[in-house]
């Protein structure tokens, strides 16, 4: 680990990336597993599960740097709330 | 025909992949660990949180001020931009030979200013609207001179700002026209035959035919170019510095003057994000908008999958003009 330590990684930043290697994880599995094909949601354009995982990423940080401009650092548990029910909305419907 | 399938063919991706994690991911890795950290030097590094953020998106900051004042004058700068060069190029694309030989000698002139080097294009302008030896700016002041005021990029905004804007129309319009002539040059004779019939004029030539069968082109030409403007560095860079003042300071600009200028690598890393998000977004649009323009006229009428798609409307044959211009 020493020799790591020249590039300052925080474990917080660690587990951010953990979340995310985690859910590209589960999403490759999921496509293994079960299989799917593309739908037409209310953007009217194609999207797979890919798709929307990327929708609800991009979004949720918009979500999140927002919150953060407008309501502050204090309680950032508003923005993943929000974020999560983004996710699922996304998810649902896109 | 018959393809074995082997899962362990995955294997063989597997420098690539490392290749990628070196290069690409890891490198995004260490920007988004320095956006939530500070450091004075000497590598040393303390814990900021979301400290950079909640600055760099507050416009009462020093930090979200610069910020913000660059992103709305690179919005601004993005839209001056595209309302020139779309109608411009348009103009240019009507007004090529369709056929002969000065097909291929106006091919030549619109594609000359594309393949110079960006750099090249900034110095160019550099020295083309200066006013003690530079063309351009010499004409210009010798016109104003009667009327009292100078031309000088480098100490007027507008001037400045009249210069980058008049660079950009000449190093990109040039894209836009040739998109806009194989949009054009895809329209068969007939149509024009047709409308020639109906005593059609031309500006309804050009709004029931040219216009409808340029929407495609069209439609990449305004995402590439807002997506280069959005991201343009070199030509400000090398033609202005960003200046007077900050005035041309665009977001890339600002950004490597955080970064490299005062090696405030947290402010830096954090603004990097935001405007990546942003690029990204845009992206994500761009490429989506490029892929499904055809299809979506036909899922129109399909909300369920597993319907039949309803015939496809006559005026969309396909040309796939924006998968090579991309």
């Amino acid at each position: 680990m020493q020799q790591f330590a020249w590039m300052a990684w925080t474990w917080q930043t660690a587990l951010f990336f953990a979340g995310i290697a985690a859910l590209l994880a589960t999403m490759t599995l999921l496509a293994a597993l079960r299989p799917e094909t593309e739908r037409f949601g209310v953007l009217r354009i194609p999207t797979t599960r890919g798709d929307r995982l990327f929708l609800s990423l991009v979004g949720s940080a918009f979500i999140h740097l927002a919150w953060l401009g407008l309501a502050g650092p204090d309680h950032m548990w508003g923005a993943a709330v929000l974020s999560l029910a983004y996710a699922g909305a996304v998810f649902r419907w896109v | 025909m018959n393809k074995t399938v082997n899962n362990r063919a995955w294997l063989l991706v597997l420098p690539v992949f490392a290749l990628v994690a070196f290069s690409a991911v890891l490198p995004l890795m260490t920007v988004v660990n320095y956006s939530v950290q500070d450091t004075f030097g000497n590598n040393q590094f303390f814990w900021n949180g979301l400290g950079w953020y909640q600055e760099l998106l507050d416009p009462s900051s020093q930090l979200g001020e610069r910020f913000y004042d660059a992103l709305w004058r690179n919005l601004l700068f993005s839209g001056i931009v595209l309302a020139l060069e779309v109608p411009l190029g348009i103009l240019v694309a009507l007004s090529m030979p369709r056929r002969g030989i000065g097909v291929a000698f106006a091919l030549v002139i619109m594609a000359l200013p594309l393949l110079i080097p960006w750099n090249v294009v900034g110095t160019i302008w550099q020295v083309f609207a200066r006013s003690d030896i530079g063309l351009f700016g010499y004409a210009v002041n010798r016109a104003l001179a009667p009327l009292g005021t100078d031309f000088n990029y480098t100490q007027g905004v507008l001037a400045a700002w009249i210069t980058i804007v008049i660079m950009d129309v000449w190093h990109w319009t040039g894209l836009i026209a040739l998109l806009c002539y194989a949009g054009l040059k895809s329209i068969p004779d007939a149509y024009y035959q047709a409308a020639r019939i109906d005593g059609a004029s031309r500006f309804a030539v050009f709004t029931t035919i040219q216009l409808p069968k340029m929407r495609r082109v069209l439609l990449i030409a305004v995402l590439l170019r807002f997506m280069d403007s959005f991201m343009i560095y070199t030509e400000p860079f090398v033609l202005t510095g960003g200046g007077p003042g900050n005035s041309t300071t665009f977001l890339s600009i600002d950004l490597v003057k955080l970064a490299l200028g005062q090696f405030d690598l947290g402010k830096a890393a954090a603004m990097s994000i935001v405007y990546n998000l942003i690029i990204l977004a845009a992206c994500w649009v761009f490429y989506t908008v490029m892929v499904n323009v055809g299809v979506e006229r036909r899922a129109l009428g399909t909300p369920t999958a597993g319907e039949t798609p309803p015939a496809e409307p006559a005026s969309a044959p396909v040309i796939p003009i924006e998968r090579r211009a991309a």
